[in-house]
C-alpha cells in the first residue's frame, strides 16, 4: 500500500475530491474544450468496454481477460499526448492506450478471443501487439526510438509496463541503453501497486520507481496516475523533451487496478478490503474528473447518459463485428511464419489441410 | 581472404550498399571486434553505423528488434555463442514471432552473428555449439558458413533476408582457410547446401568447423576405395532437403558429423528426415559422430570432446562395411 510519505513529490493537479490545485487551474485554462471533453469520453468508453469484456469472459465469449478499471487516466492521459507518428510498445492491460492509438475495439476483442488477427493494427498505426512476457517490450521501444534518432525523425517511442516489470533485467538494460544513447523514448510505468499478488515493497527496496531514472542519467517523474490532467501534462512534457533531442524520461504513474490481475485471478486473496475501498471510493480517476467537468459546466447528467449510450452502441457494434468475423482456416497457422515458406512448412501446411486441422 | 575477413568484407559491402544496415554489439567499434570481424568498419562508417553498445546481450538483441521494426536492418554481434543466452528470450519470444504476431506488419528483419564452437583453446564457456536450440524455433533461420566465399555470400543473403537469421561463425576455422572471395555484393542463397566432394558410396553431412574434418576423413577413404558424398549443409534451417535426400538415394549410407552434443542435436532431425523420405534406400544404420552429452569441457579435454578425423573416419568405415 502506498504510504503517505510516498505520496509526496507526486505531481497532482486534480485532487481526489475533484477540485483543482493551484497549478491544476493553470493547466486547465490552457486546455481547449474538446480535449477536456475527450478525456472524459475516452475514459468512459474504455471503462465501459472493460466492464463489458469481463461479462463476455464470464459468458465464455472471450478468453481470460486482463481488466484495467482504475487505470483509465494513466492510459488515456498518456496516450492522448502522443501523435500518430509515435511508436507504442504496450503490455497486456493497455486497452485504453490501444484505443487512442487507433486500434479498433473489435481487434482488441479478437485478441482476447485468442485470435492473432486482433494484433494487426490498421495501416499507419504504430502499435505493437501486447507484450505478455514482462518487460520484454521495453528494449524494443528503446530500439524504435533509437531508429528515429538515427534518421533525425521527430517521432518518439513509448514503452508501457507495470511495477513488476521494473524487477526484470530487460527494464534495466533498456533504461541503460536509453540513457547511454539518449534516445527519444518515454518509459511509462503504471505502478498499480501489485504484480499479480506481490506488492511493490517486494519488487524493490527503492521507495519509488521514478527515482531509479537518476542512475540511468535521465529524469524520472512521479505522477498521480488517477489524475488525467497531471498524466497528460507530465507525458506532454516528456514527449516534448524526447522530440527536441533531450532524451528519455521515466514516468511512474501511481495508480491502482480496481479488479483482479485477470479474470482468472481473485484479488481478494491478497489485497486488504480497506485498501481497495480507499482507491475505489476516494481516488477513482473517472469520478473525480466527472466532478470537475460538472463543476465547470462542461457536462450534465443528460450528456453523460447520451455519451454512455454512444459508448454502448460502439461496444455492441465491435462485439458484433468481432463475433461475426469468419474463423481463420487452420492453415492460417503458417500465414506469416516466414516471408516465404520453406518446402518443410509448405508440406506441413498441406498435411494440416488434409487433416482438416485435426479438429472435429 | 579468410572467413573472418570475408565476414568483415560482407558487412562493409552491406553498410556501403544499404543505408538501413547498422552493426552493433560489444567491442565492434573502435576495437574492430574481439576477432577483428568488424575491423576498420567504425573508422569507415562512423559511430552511428557501427555502434559499441553496453555489455548486455538481451539489450543488444532487444533494441535491435525495435530498430528493425522502425526500418533499420541491424547486424547484431553476440561476442560468443556461449553468451547468447541472456538474449534467448528476445530471440525466441520476439524476433522469431513478430512476423506472425503482427500478421506481417512489423517483422523483425535482423541478423544476429555469433562466433561458435570449440577448438581454439578459449576460456571456459566460450565454445558452445547450441545451434539446435535455434533450429527448433519456428520463425528463425540458422546459417553456418565453412568457407570464406560462403561466409560473405551467406552473410549478405542473411542481411537481405526479411526474416531473422542466426548467423553462426565457426571460430576454429576463422583464419585456417584462405581463398579468393568475389568482390562487392554477392549472395549465396539460404537453404541451399554445398557439395564439398562428389561420391557414390556414402554421404557425409557436416557444417561449420566439422566440414574440413569430414573432408579429410573422406579423402582418406577415397584411397581405400570408398567414395564419399560430402555435403556442407550451410543453412541449418531451412534445410536443403532436396540435396540431402538426393544424396542418400544415391549412396544409401550416411554419417552425420556435428560438434554439438548428440541428444536432440540436428543429426537426429536429419535422420528423421532421411527415414521419412528415403527409408527404402537405406542400406545401413546412419551413424552420428558428435560431441558427447556432457557440458562442453574446458580446453584441456576439448580434443576428446570434439569429433576429429579419426572418429569420423572410423564411423565411415563402419557404415560403409555394414
Amino acid at each position: 500500500m502506498l504510504t503517505d510519505q510516498r505520496q509526496e513529490n507526486l505531481v497532482q493537479y486534480l485532487l481526489p475530491d475533484g477540485t483543482l490545485s493551484g497549478r491544476g487551474m493553470e493547466i486547465w485554462t490552457r486546455l481547449n474544450r474538446e480535449t477536456k471533453l475527450r478525456f472524459y469520453r475516452e475514459m468512459t468508453l474504455v471503462r465501459m468496454f472493460d466492464r463489458r469484456a469481463i461479462l463476455l469472459q464470464r459468458q465464455g465469449r472471450i478468453g481470460t481477460y486482463a481488466p484495467l478499471e482504475g487505470q483509465e487516466a494513466t492510459q488515456i492521459g498518456s496516450a492522448m499526448a502522443l501523435k500518430e507518428e509515435d511508436w507504442i510498445f504496450p503490455s497486456y492491460r493497455e486497452h485504453g492506450v490501444a484505443m487512442i492509438a487507433g486500434m479498433p475495439i473489435a481487434n482488441i476483442l479478437l485478441y482476447w478471443m485468442g485470435r492473432v488477427e486482433g494484433c494487426k493494427p490498421p495501416e499507419g498505426v504504430r502499435l505493437l501487439p501486447p507484450s505478455v512476457p514482462i518487460a520484454t517490450q521495453i528494449p524494443h521501444a528503446v530500439g524504435a526510438a533509437w531508429a528515429a534518432k538515427l534518421r533525425r525523425e521527430s517521432s518518439v517511442a513509448v514503452a508501457y509496463f507495470g511495477d513488476g516489470a521494473t524487477s526484470e533485467g530487460d527494464f534495466h538494460e533498456a533504461c541503460n541503453f536509453a540513457g547511454v544513447f539518449r534516445v527519444p523514448v518515454i518509459l511509462f510505468c503504471q505502478n498499480n501497486g501489485y504484480a499479480i499478488s506481490v506488492p511493490f515493497s517486494r519488487q524493490s527496496a527503492s521507495e519509488t520507481v521514478a527515482e531509479r531514472a537518476a542512475a540511468y542519467g535521465f529524469p524520472g517523474v512521479r505522477v498521480d496516475g488517477n489524475d488525467v490532467l497531471a498524466v497528460y501534462d507530465v507525458m506532454t512534457e516528456a514527449v516534448k523533451r524526447a522530440r527536441s533531442g533531450q532524451g528519455p524520461t521515466l514516468i511512474e504513474a501511481v495508480t491502482y487496478r480496481k479488479g483482479s490481475h485477470t479474470t482468472a485471478d481473485d484479488a481478494k486473496r491478497y489485497r486488504p478490503d480497506a485498501e481497495v475501498a480507499e482507491w475505489v471510493q476516494k481516488k477513482d480517476p473517472l469520478k473525480r474528473y466527472i466532478h470537475l467537468l460538472r463543476a465547470e459546466g462542461l457536462l450534465n447528467e443528460a450528456e453523460e447518459k447520451e455519451w454512455e449510450q454512444e459508448c454502448k452502441r460502439r461496444i455492441d457494434e465491435a462485439i458484433r463485428e468481432a463475433e461475426s468475423r469468419p474463423p481463420a482456416p487452420p492453415t492460417h497457422l503458417f500465414a506469416h511464419v516466414y516471408a516465404q515458406l520453406s518446402p518443410n512448412e509448405r508440406r506441413q501446411q498441406k498435411q494440416l489441410e488434409q487433416d482438416k486441422g485435426g479438429v472435429g | 581472404m579468410t572467413i573472418v575477413q570475408a565476414i568483415c568484407d560482407g558487412m562493409r559491402v552491406a553498410l556501403k550498399t544499404d543505408p538501413s544496415v547498422i552493426v552493433l554489439g560489444e567491442d565492434v567499434g573502435k576495437n574492430g571486434g574481439v576477432f577483428r570481424a568488424t575491423d576498420g568498419l567504425w573508422e569507415e562508417f562512423g559511430d552511428e553505423r557501427v555502434i559499441d553498445t553496453p555489455l548486455a546481450e538481451a539489450g543488444i538483441v532487444g533494441t535491435s528488434i525495435g530498430l528493425a521494426v522502425n526500418g533499420f536492418r541491424p547486424v547484431a554481434e553476440i561476442q560468443f555463442m556461449g553468451f547468447i543466452y541472456p538474449a534467448f528470450e528476445q530471440i525466441v519470444t520476439h524476433a522469431a514471432r513478430l512476423r506472425t504476431r503482427t500478421q506481417g506488419v512489423f517483422p523483425a528483419s535482423l541478423v544476429i552473428r555469433a562466433p561458435y564452437g570449440g577448438g581454439i583453446r578459449a576460456p571456459e564457456l566460450h565454445c558452445d555449439s547450441t545451434e539446435s536450440l535455434f533450429v527448433h524455433i519456428p520463425g528463425l533461420k540458422v546459417v553456418v558458413p565453412s568457407t570464406p566465399s560462403d561466409a560473405k555470400g551467406l552473410l549478405l543473403a542473411a542481411i537481405k533476408d526479411p526474416d531473422p537469421v542466426i548467423f553462426l561463425e565457426p571460430m576454429r576455422i576463422y583464419r585456417s582457410v584462405k581463398e579468393e572471395v568475389p568482390e562487392g555484393w554477392f549472395e549465396v542463397p539460404l537453404g541451399k547446401a554445398r557439395r564439398v566432394r562428389e561420391g557414390d558410396d556414402l554421404s557425409v553431412f557436416a557444417w561449420g568447423a566439422m566440414v574440413p574434418i569430414a573432408e579429410k576423413a573422406a579423402r582418406e577413404w577415397e584411397q581405400k576405395g570408398v567414395s564419399c558424398d560430402v555435403i556442407d549443409l550451410r543453412t541449418l534451417y531451412p534445410l536443403d532437403e532436396e540435396t540431402i535426400i538426393e544424396s542418400i538415394k544415391k549412396t544409401g549410407r550416411a554419417v552425420i558429423v556435428h560438434e554439438a552434443p548428440k541428444t536432440a542435436g540436428l543429426g537426429a532431425e536429419l535422420i528423421a528426415l532421411i527415414q521419412e523420405h528415403a527409408f527404402l534406400y537405406l542400406e545401413a544404420p546412419i551413424a552420428r559422430v558428435t560431441g558427447y552429452d556432457a557440458p562442453v569441457p574446458m580446453f584441456a579435454l576439448e580434443d576428446h570432446f570434439l569429433p576429429g578425423v579419426e572418429r569420423v573416419s572410423q564411423a565411415i568405415g563402419q557404415v560403409a562395411s555394414f
